[in-house]
């Protein structure tokens, strides 16, 4: 998932002995996403540090990636995000929040016969773009749609 | 001829108000409930709540599988759509929540202090009656609303909550009915149902309980109306008070015969 | 102990559509309580499905994806009769594993 040399590095213990497995042959690197949880990735706080930690820095925007959001939600705790990916060879999906504390949200991996859509819900703190990062065929690509959060009257 | 002519005109009114109302963010809003509702978390509380249902616990060591609803002991399906009514062996009229608290208390032992000590969801977690309540909702989905009026303690509660809903009162001076009494009324960018005709009626039943969006919380009709009277800056009702029953049996008798699609989403 | 997934697997056509409700908090760990007091970050961080053996889909989550967290997701080569194992793991180290047969 796009981790950096030296952010396996940093992470050092486990993940350092993984790495020795996985340059022995002895472990695909596909097995280590299932497990290994990228703190560095989470911790972002900005689309373009959040880009460069996921190995991304320049995606092209592009409108075979579909982000489908609420225009306005009426409430920012639970925000559904659908995302679809017309690119062959779709391997990893990504919900990148401009305006949230932590930029990302969420990677997907998709395996070989799993479809490239995805959806879940999100928290959002305000008003921002939600971009979907794509990786395809090694390559990255981007979309994003921005969603107003509103607050309400009483209780509904 | 003039006088028909208004006629069809004040119609033509009435009927073309909830369409305005209905258009922008309002209409932008339902939408984006409905995709929750697909998938709404309020099924997990329901789950949790059947669990509760089939498994003995409290001093008696007792289920809630005995538990009278109004169709007879154990009987759960559509009976949500039948409350409040009228229960001969407390002689009064109880409200779903009500009846559920009365159960566990009955049958398994437990005492009515232990039961209502949190009275309602919050950050510490969601009370056992909620999650069962939200079970019995879940059980009467897709059921039309069917509030008995037989017997004359649930006219009379039909009566009082109809005094209660246009009763002024509080710093504001004003009564349930000032916003909920005719058609067309908002708040912000919210709309506010007319609760005196069966489509509108059917907006104070519908959605409750409801999984709140707001804090991930399960919330109940009887939470509902507590929040009422405490945003009319009215004294808070007692827990599972008649004056919770009253209001609540006037809602559901005006919306007569509506569907009632299950525990819902809020805001 | 953490309360059962809410599972659906349905076969349409030759997809395997999956929709899934966790019961978690998701606790962002920047929230404070009543005493004002920060309550601890506790939310799942990976989700990982599994098809007759097979990883069909894996996510990796930080704490915005919302209370009570609902994934969908569509995968290839399933049959009716079939199982889907979902499993989640946190931050705490809570874990909880669950099926559903696709129908």
């Amino acid at each position: 998932m796009g981790y950096t040399r030296r952010q396996a590095l940093k992470a050092g213990g486990s993940l350092g002995l993984f790495s020795a497995l996985v340059a022995l042959g002895l472990v695909k690197p596909g097995d280590a996403w299932a497990q290994a949880w990228n703190k560095g990735v989470f911790e972002t706080k900005s689309v373009a540090d959040a880009l460069k930690a996921l190995g991304a820095s320049a995606p092209t925007m592009t409108a075979d990636v579909i982000v489908t959001a609420p225009d306005i939600a009426e409430n920012g705790a639970m925000v559904n995000v659908a995302a679809v990916s017309k690119l062959p060879k779709t391997q990893q999906i990504a919900y990148l929040i401009e305006k949230n504390p932590n930029t990302v949200t969420a990677v997907f991996d998709i395996p070989p016969g799993t479809l490239p859509e995805v959806q879940t819900r999100v928290k959002m703190g305000q008003t921002s773009n939600v971009m979907v990062l794509v990786k395809a065929d090694g390559k990255y690509y981007a979309a994003q749609k921005e969603v107003k959060v509103t607050v309400g009257g009483c209780g509904g | 001829m003039r006088a028909r002519f208004i006629l069809a005109a004040t119609a033509g009114i009435a009927l073309a108000m909830p369409v305005l109302a209905q258009t922008g963010a309002s209409a932008d809003f339902q939408k984006f409930r409905d995709v929750m509702e697909e998938d709404n978390p309020a099924e997990l509380f329901e789950a949790r709540g059947e669990a509760y249902w089939k498994t003995p616990s409290g001093p008696k060591h007792a289920s809630l599988e005995q538990c009278d609803l109004g169709l007879g002991p154990g009987v759960v399906a559509g009976a949500y759509v039948q409350m409040p009514r009228y229960f001969a062996d407390v002689d009064k009229v109880m409200d779903a929540e009500s009846r559920v608290v009365h159960c566990m208390v009955t049958l398994q032992g437990l005492t009515y202090e232990a039961v209502t000590r949190q009275p309602f969801s919050n950050q510490s977690g969601t009370p056992a009656h909620v999650n069962v309540v939200t079970y019995v909702a879940g059980q009467s989905r897709n059921m039309p609303i069917a509030v008995p009026q037989r017997h004359p303690k649930e006219r009379e509660m039909y009566q009082i909550g109809k005094e209660i809903f246009n009763f002024r009162a509080g710093p504001y001076d004003f009564a349930c009915a000032t916003c909920h009494g005719t058609d067309g009324k908002r708040i912000r960018m919210q709309d506010l149902p007319n609760l005196t005709r069966p489509e509108g009626a059917i907006k104070a039943v519908q959605g409750w309980p409801g999984y709140r969006m707001t804090g991930g919380l399960m919330l109940t009709s009887q939470w509902r109306m507590n929040d009422c009277f405490r945003q009319q800056r009215f004294p808070e009702p007692k827990y599972l008070s008649d004056t919770v029953t009253a209001i609540l049996t006037y809602q559901a008798v005006n919306a007569k015969g509506q569907i009632y699609r299950g525990p819902g989403i809020k805001r | 102990m953490a309360d059962p997934m809410k599972i659906r697997a349905a076969l349409q056509g030759d997809v395997v559509e999956v929709r899934v409700l966790m019961a978690h908090e998701m606790e962002t760990g920047t929230r404070k309580d009543a005493s004002g007091k920060v309550i601890p970050a506790h939310f799942i961080q990976t989700v990982s499905a599994t098809h007759n053996g097979n990883t069909v889909f894996s996510a990796h989550w930080g704490p915005a994806i919302a209370k009570n967290p609902f994934l969908q997701f569509k995968f290839k080569g399933g049959s009716k009769g079939d199982k889907v194992q979902i499993t989640w793991t946190d931050n705490q180290g809570d874990k909880r594993t669950d099926e559903a047969t696709i129908s």
